[in-house]
């Protein structure tokens, strides 16, 4: 059925969804021009360290390995990087310092589940225990920023009505995220490079008999993933918040698996997935705005983790995973 | 013969291989020329896929040398091999189910843009032009996973072919294919070598060796006990160097003598693990004392079948009935006591408990009944009598009853599934692929036992991917073809070519 109307029979569920999300926005937003623009932005802004540490995700599992500690991952790098540009009173510094340490902590988990061949599940569980310990232990309080990553105008386009704020006056990482969606789409599906990432994942066996290493590629994407969950990171402290919290990452490192799994492992999907998610955050200032639901907030509050739950069980059973992920690769 | 001598192609000399204690492989010689099909030959177990792991770089040789074209090269990784332009075609395939036919071909070497971005075309392009040149047709952009076997294989020669082997690898190729593309295959292998390729072929069926192989090397026990002409030698003598003795190749059978249905399947409708219908609207009977072989390719809903008789699986609908019982909704125990032996596909899995002794594994399907558990408790010294009787009884070869079922060979492994399951006199008598990955002393005694049930009045149920056993041990043939038996017929009436056809086809067309 490739007519209109087919289509539009095909993904009817799709068509009620985003009807209802448009109505509802605009509902909340009390049909007016600024306070709708503002869910939109605030979606965004929400959804920026989700499809980042999604990312991190689809590079890991797409190589075949289970990748928990996105969590520890995120948190070590936003203290690592508050540490640094509070240290040196540069955010460059400071950006550079949590990918760095992100890709580390990817490293870490290649250490532990490639090479010592380890259970990937526990493997992902220290890396989250290890950056809720030791960030909570080195932080002190009474540091400070230079202020937070700068808001950037791109020129013409942030005049355009609605999308213009929405995507075209934004602090530097939100605009990376969104490149590296398209860039690492591309890599994924388009180049040898996401061909042997997919095939060490699929079959590790069948890349290793025509000369892929499999240690190496999954090396390689454990610290790519790493470094972009490191960026997630780095967004939290240095862009978002402009200071670090102990457990700052409140969870945003597991929704982000949640993200990746409804996004169907593809960086495309997730953005999309993100966005959702982002949505949920964003409706929630909305309310407190419009005085909504104030007697108890903690309802409104659960909203994220009420969409993770329907998602997921509604969801991973049509998705498929990468055929070996969890599955330590041994050669004899 | 011209006067010069061919140039070897592939050599390995005084090669050893061992896994701790065991010898995989020991001082191995083989001598492989170009434009020749060779056979290796050898039972399950003789080390002949160590062999050749070892000559693709899966595995080291301990000691040995290999060598390419009459160099000695070191063969560290299947990186080594391609570049020696060694190909191999995997047991176990190893392609990418999820990727397309040209992305399978291709990856590793892939045709580029530059900077790493691929050129998909380019690569279809070029499966087109190989497939054309040495006749493997396959569309280039077709999903792995959705082609049937037989392509799947072709599309692991031409990722060799892709690679300019000169020498081509085949671990026992045919196991996984019907009468029909077992032929294709072998005629794509005489076409390679007239091109100048070496073909090493694997195998333990001695016909395919008589049909096209130039030069047989047979190993028994990690040893090569002789490499010689196929024009020279008979199935009988393959057979006695493979076995190191003279072996029953076909079990002697009296005609049947059937009683009355034992098993009853009406309208069946059973699903895949993925909802789709497996087995359909199909109707059954198996009569005392006779075996009923299902002959078909894997996966038109045998596996299904079976499961649906032995309660592992729901039945949709439809009724399946032992001497008159209905089994459709009964638990997989209740069924086992209603008098269903089943020995099932997987006996890793479904089989035995790896981990647990050989006895308890012996008593699996009675442990909890008298003499062997009395009001929950269980009683050794009766479950230890029972195991060293079948063991005896069996000839299951092994140091102790309590070691555990892992540790047993494969051909042992089934004989304690069978002692278990034939011991309690059961009607009806599930067996499924019984002889899959044994020696051929382990399949000449499961072939006797099952005969022997069949002469006391049992009715055999044997489904297996085999044909020559189906052809040799059954009084009745049905072919399934997408879940429906496409014709039920004395064996007598049927002929191999004859069914090869049902299987590939589901209908009496040439397809």
């Amino acid at each position: 059925m490739t007519t209109l109307a087919g289509r539009l029979v095909r993904y009817r569920w799709w068509l009620v969804v985003i009807i209802g999300i448009t109505a509802f926005t605009l509902f909340t937003g009390d049909f007016r021009l600024d306070p709708t623009t503002a869910i939109l932005a605030a979606t965004l802004r929400h959804s920026t360290p989700l499809v980042l540490g999604a990312m991190c995700g689809i590079l890991s599992e797409r190589s075949g390995v289970v990748n928990i500690g996105i969590e520890g991952q995120m948190l070590m790098s936003a203290f690592a990087g508050f540490m640094v540009a509070s240290g040196s009173q540069s955010l460059l510094m400071g950006v550079a310092a949590g990918i760095t340490v992100g890709a580390l902590m990817g490293a870490a988990l290649a250490g532990l589940s490639v090479t010592l061949k380890g259970d990937q599940i526990i493997a992902g569980t220290v890396l989250n225990i290890a950056a809720i310990g030791l960030t909570s232990f080195f932080f002190t309080q009474g540091r400070s920023l230079p202020g937070k990553t700068p808001i950037i105008r791109l020129g013409p386009l942030a005049d355009l009505p609605v999308i213009g704020k929405v995507f075209f006056i934004n602090p530097p990482i939100t605009y990376v995220s969104l490149l590296l969606v398209v860039a690492l789409w591309y890599a994924l599906f388009r180049t040898t490079w996401g061909l042997h990432t997919r095939a060490v994942g699929e079959h590790p066996s069948a890349a290793e008999t025509v000369g892929i290493s499999v240690v190496r590629m999954r090396y390689l994407n454990l610290i790519l993933g790493g470094a972009i969950a490191g960026l997630a990171g780095a967004y939290l402290s240095l862009e978002a918040v402009g200071s670090f919290e102990r457990g700052m990452t409140n969870g945003k490192g597991f929704v982000a698996l949640a993200v990746m799994i409804f996004g169907r492992w593809n960086p495309v999907g997730a953005w999309g997935a993100a966005l959702l998610f982002g949505y949920t955050n964003a409706i929630q200032t909305q309310f407190q705005f419009r005085g909504w639901f104030t007697d108890h907030p903690q309802f409104v509050g659960m909203l994220p983790f009420i969409v993770t739950i329907i998602v997921l069980a509604g969801f991973v059973g049509r998705a498929r995973p990468p055929a070996s992920l969890g599955q330590p690769y041994d050669r004899e | 013969m011209t006067a010069v001598q061919a140039p070897l192609a592939l050599e390995a000399i005084g090669v050893t291989k061992r896994f701790g204690s065991i010898t995989a492989n020991e001082d191995v010689d083989l001598q492989v020329e170009a434009g020749t099909v060779h056979a290796l030959l050898g039972e399950n177990g003789a080390g002949k896929s160590t062999l050749v792991n070892i000559l693709f770089g899966l595995y080291h040789a301990d000691e040995g040398e290999i060598r390419v074209a009459g160099k000695p090269v070191r063969m560290d990784s299947p990186r080594d091999a391609i570049a020696h332009r060694i190909g191999m075609v995997h047991q176990h395939f190893q392609l990418v189910p999820v990727l397309t036919v040209a992305e399978n071909v291709v990856l590793g070497q892939e045709p580029t843009r530059g900077l790493g971005v691929l050129d998909l075309d380019a690569a279809a392009a070029e499966v087109t032009r190989l497939a054309e040149r040495y006749g493997l047709d396959v569309d280039p952009r077709a999903v792995l996973e959705d082609l049937p076997v037989g392509t799947q294989q072709r599309v692991e020669i031409l990722r060799s072919l892709y690679r300019q082997a000169d020498v081509l690898i085949l671990d026992e190729p045919t196991a996984v294919l019907t009468p029909q593309e077992t032929d294709q295959l072998l005629g794509v292998l005489r076409g390679l070598a007239a091109e100048g390729v070496a073909v090493v072929f694997i195998t333990h069926k001695l016909r395919e060796v008589l049909a096209i192989a130039d030069r047989v090397t047979v190993m028994r026990h990690g040893r090569v006990v002789g490499s010689t002409d196929p024009a020279e030698t008979d199935e009988a003598g393959l057979a006695e160097m493979m076995v190191g003795r003279s072996v029953v190749l076909r079990v002697p059978k009296s005609a049947a003598r059937p009683g009355d249905p034992v098993l009853s399947i009406d309208g069946l409708c059973v699903q895949d693990d993925r909802g789709r219908p497996a087995v359909d609207d199909l109707d059954l009977e198996v009569r005392s004392g006779e075996i009923f072989g299902i002959a078909g390719v894997e996966g038109n809903g045998q596996r299904e079948l079976v499961e649906a008789i032995t309660g592992l699986r729901d039945v949709l609908d439809g009724s399946i009935r032992v001497n008159g019982t209905e089994l459709a909704g009964h638990r997989p125990r209740e069924i086992s006591e209603l008098g269903v032996a089943h020995v099932p596909e997987d006996r890793e899995k479904h089989g035995l408990i790896a981990a647990h002794s050989i006895a308890d594994n012996l008593v699996l399907n009675r442990y909890h009944r008298p003499p062997f558990a009395r009001r929950g408790v269980r009683q050794p010294a009766a479950i230890d009598d029972e195991a060293r009787h079948l063991v005896e009884r069996f000839d299951i070869r092994t140091a102790s009853i309590d070691a555990p079922a892992r540790s047993l060979s494969g051909g042992n492994k089934q004989k304690v599934i069978a002692a278990r399951e034939f011991s309690h006199g059961a009607p009806l008598l599930v067996a499924a692929q019984p002889t899959r990955g044994i020696d051929v002393g382990s399949i000449e005694f499961v072939h006797r036992q099952l005969i022997e049930q069949r002469d006391r009045g049992v009715g055999v149920l044997l489904v297996s991917a085999e044909l020559d056993e189906i052809l040799s041990l059954s009084d009745r043939i049905g072919v399934i073809y997408r879940g429906r038996l496409v014709i039920v017929a004395d064996a007598a009436d049927l002929d191999r070519a004859h069914i090869g056809r049902l299987m590939l086809s589901g209908s009496d067309q040439p397809a």
